[in-house]
């Protein structure tokens, strides 16, 4: 089973999705659909694919020499691999945030509006305002209000990661893909990053990528069991950590594999 | 019998005993001459300053000259005409001028290139790329003091009748060539030192590969491109042969690079090869200027290193 019936908007649709790393098939025949302003996460293994996949959906993988892709793979009905495709564009309405926190070495707020530069001519008031808006977005302004123009390598590790999520916030991105994001940080910043995430919904939709059960179950309204390069099981979290219709799932989720 | 049985034992163990002796003192023989290795460098280094600051505190002991002179004068004549003069600033003048034309030639043109090299290059291009420009930094310079004086300089006349056969254009082009692969390869080390997630997240925000290059990775190393560019001047600033041979001996405070001029190392040449004898304050004036050059050098790679040191421990 890898769609599933949803009266849900598909934001994100693939169909038939191969990738490749030179001879190497990462991904076999991925069809699925990430429902729009629903958080998806993506468990599995490492080197399941999980990360390429998500790496596909902004074709952060066109820098690797070596991987390509087949099938479909579509953004609200724009085609995301095709040779027509504006990458920066498609950048643009696809933010990712990584597993480190890795902010610019410049100030708080010139790593907010970094990428806002970039796409558009604004005044100094409304980059003021996006900036703000981003930072209270990310639920990172009360903390960082007073020391806009310090360096952002000052913040804790959480609150790095917090202001990457909203430097992604902050080009107007519609999806927003998140690899492991927790991973490097401690309970604490978690638990904030993972409050945020479920307020983000609200307006974005989020693919996340993580190692950690709880976390999936926790933020997650889709889950998606992958291995080896497949989609084994993928439908509401709920069922997949509940009811899991595979053996392998089941395994996987409860620890006994993995 | 009794030799018979404990012999072999008591041989055995008196030569695990001198090998043990012979190792110990091994270890301390080696540790003495890598010791003294490391102390070697050191001393030849504190040599050539004590050298320099007593033979500088002798120039300045002479009567014709005063430290009110030779730092408040801008001209230099220790060996023409009835009357000498020790107004450093025109040697001063001099090098600075040719550094600044070889700094203007090498710091676009190197930084691209490692821009180009880090961020852009095909890896097989960069494998052709790196050694060429290695292969550059290992011509003697001598060679490119030629270079100035028989192709550079005719061809700038060509331009323009202005340039005299010695002229400090010609000089600072070659010099900047020389210092052309410090500042790259330098550079392109603390390009590559910046961790690929800026890159990615630079490109995951739509940046383009320009936008990239130079609004995320090329300030992020700008300590180490700092320091690159300080080490060059340093060189250029230190460098002798092609300014010897290309740049002239009429030391004088200009900015026009046509002109013939002198540096400071391009002077110490002239005394160090003329026959000016070993005594007198023509001789020490060498050692006053050396201590100058010295000092000038060392502020620069100081500054440097501290900003490499700096640098470093942004990602670490």
């Amino acid at each position: 089973m890898t769609t599933i019936p949803t009266p849900l908007k598909p934001a994100i649709r693939l169909r038939g999705f191969d990738a490749w790393y030179g001879d190497f098939q990462a991904l076999h025949s991925i069809d699925m659909d990430l429902p729009e302003n629903r958080v998806t996460a993506f468990i599995g293994p490492s080197g399941c694919g999980k990360s390429t996949l998500l790496r596909w959906i902004n074709r952060m993988n066109d820098a690797i020499p070596g991987a390509r892709s087949s099938g479909q793979l579509e953004i609200n009905g724009h085609d995301v691999l095709g040779p027509a495709t504006d990458v920066v564009e498609l950048r643009r309405r696809v933010g990712i945030v990584f597993q480190k926190p890795n902010p610019f070495p410049k100030s708080i707020y010139d790593n907010v509006a970094f990428g806002a530069r970039l796409h558009m001519k604004a005044t100094k008031a409304e980059m003021d305002e996006l900036v703000e808006w981003s930072l209270r977005k990310a639920a990172l302004w009360d903390e960082v209000k007073d020391r806009l123009r310090s360096s952002a390598l000052g913040l804790s590790g959480g609150q790095q990661q917090r202001l990457c999520i909203a430097r992604a916030i902050a080009v107007g991105p519609q999806v927003l893909l998140m690899d492991e994001p927790c991973s490097a940080l401690d309970p604490r910043s978690t638990a904030s990053i993972e409050e945020l995430m479920v307020e983000l919904r609200e307006s974005y939709t989020i693919a996340i990528v993580t190692h950690n059960m709880q976390q999936a179950a926790r933020v997650s309204d889709f889950t998606a069991y992958m291995f080896l390069g497949k989609v084994v099981e993928f439908g509401a979290t709920l069922d997949i950590f509940e009811n899991p219709d595979c053996q392998e799932t089941e395994d996987y989720i409860t620890g006994r594999f993995g | 019998m009794k030799r018979s049985s404990t012999g072999p034992a008591a041989r055995g163990a008196l030569k695990g005993a001198s090998s043990r002796h012979f190792r110990k003192w091994k270890e301390r023989g080696l540790f003495s001459l890598l010791n003294g290795a490391a102390l070697f460098s050191v001393f030849i280094t504190l040599a050539i300053v004590w050298v320099l600051g007593a033979e500088t505190l002798n120039f300045f002991a002479q009567d014709e000259v005063t430290v009110g002179e030779f730092f408040g004068t801008t001209q230099w004549n220790p060996l023409l005409g009835a009357e000498k003069h020790f107004g450093i600033w025109s040697l001063v003048c001099g090098t600075f001028l040719v550094a600044g034309v070889a700094l203007l030639v090498a710091v676009p043109l190197g930084l691209i290139t490692a821009v180009y090299l880090s961020e852009y290059a095909h890896p097989r291009v960069r494998a052709i790329l790196k050694p060429a420009l290695e292969i550059l930094a290992g011509i003697p310079t001598v060679v490119y003091g030629f270079f100035a004086l028989t192709l550079l300089t005719p061809a700038l006349k060509t331009l323009s009748e202005d340039f005299g056969s010695f002229n400090a254009l010609a000089a600072g082009i070659a010099v900047g060539i020389l210092i052309l692969p410090i500042i790259t390869s330098l550079s392109e080390d603390a390009l590559k030192a910046v961790p690929q997630s800026l890159r990615d997240s630079a490109l995951g925000l739509g940046a383009t590969r320009f936008d990239t290059s130079f609004k995320v990775v090329f300030p992020a190393a700008m300590s180490g491109i700092t320091s690159a560019v300080l080490l060059a001047s340093a060189r250029a600033i230190g460098e002798t042969m092609i300014v010897a041979l290309a740049a002239g001996s009429t030391p004088k405070v200009t900015a026009d690079v046509r002109d013939e001029i002198q540096t400071m190392t391009g002077f110490m040449v002239q005394m160090a090869l003329g026959d000016v004898s070993n005594y007198g304050v023509e001789y020490y004036s060498m050692y006053a200027v050396a201590a100058m050059l010295f000092v000038i050098t060392l502020g620069f790679t100081l500054v440097g290193a501290y900003m490499r040191r700096r640098f470093r421990e942004v990602y670490d």
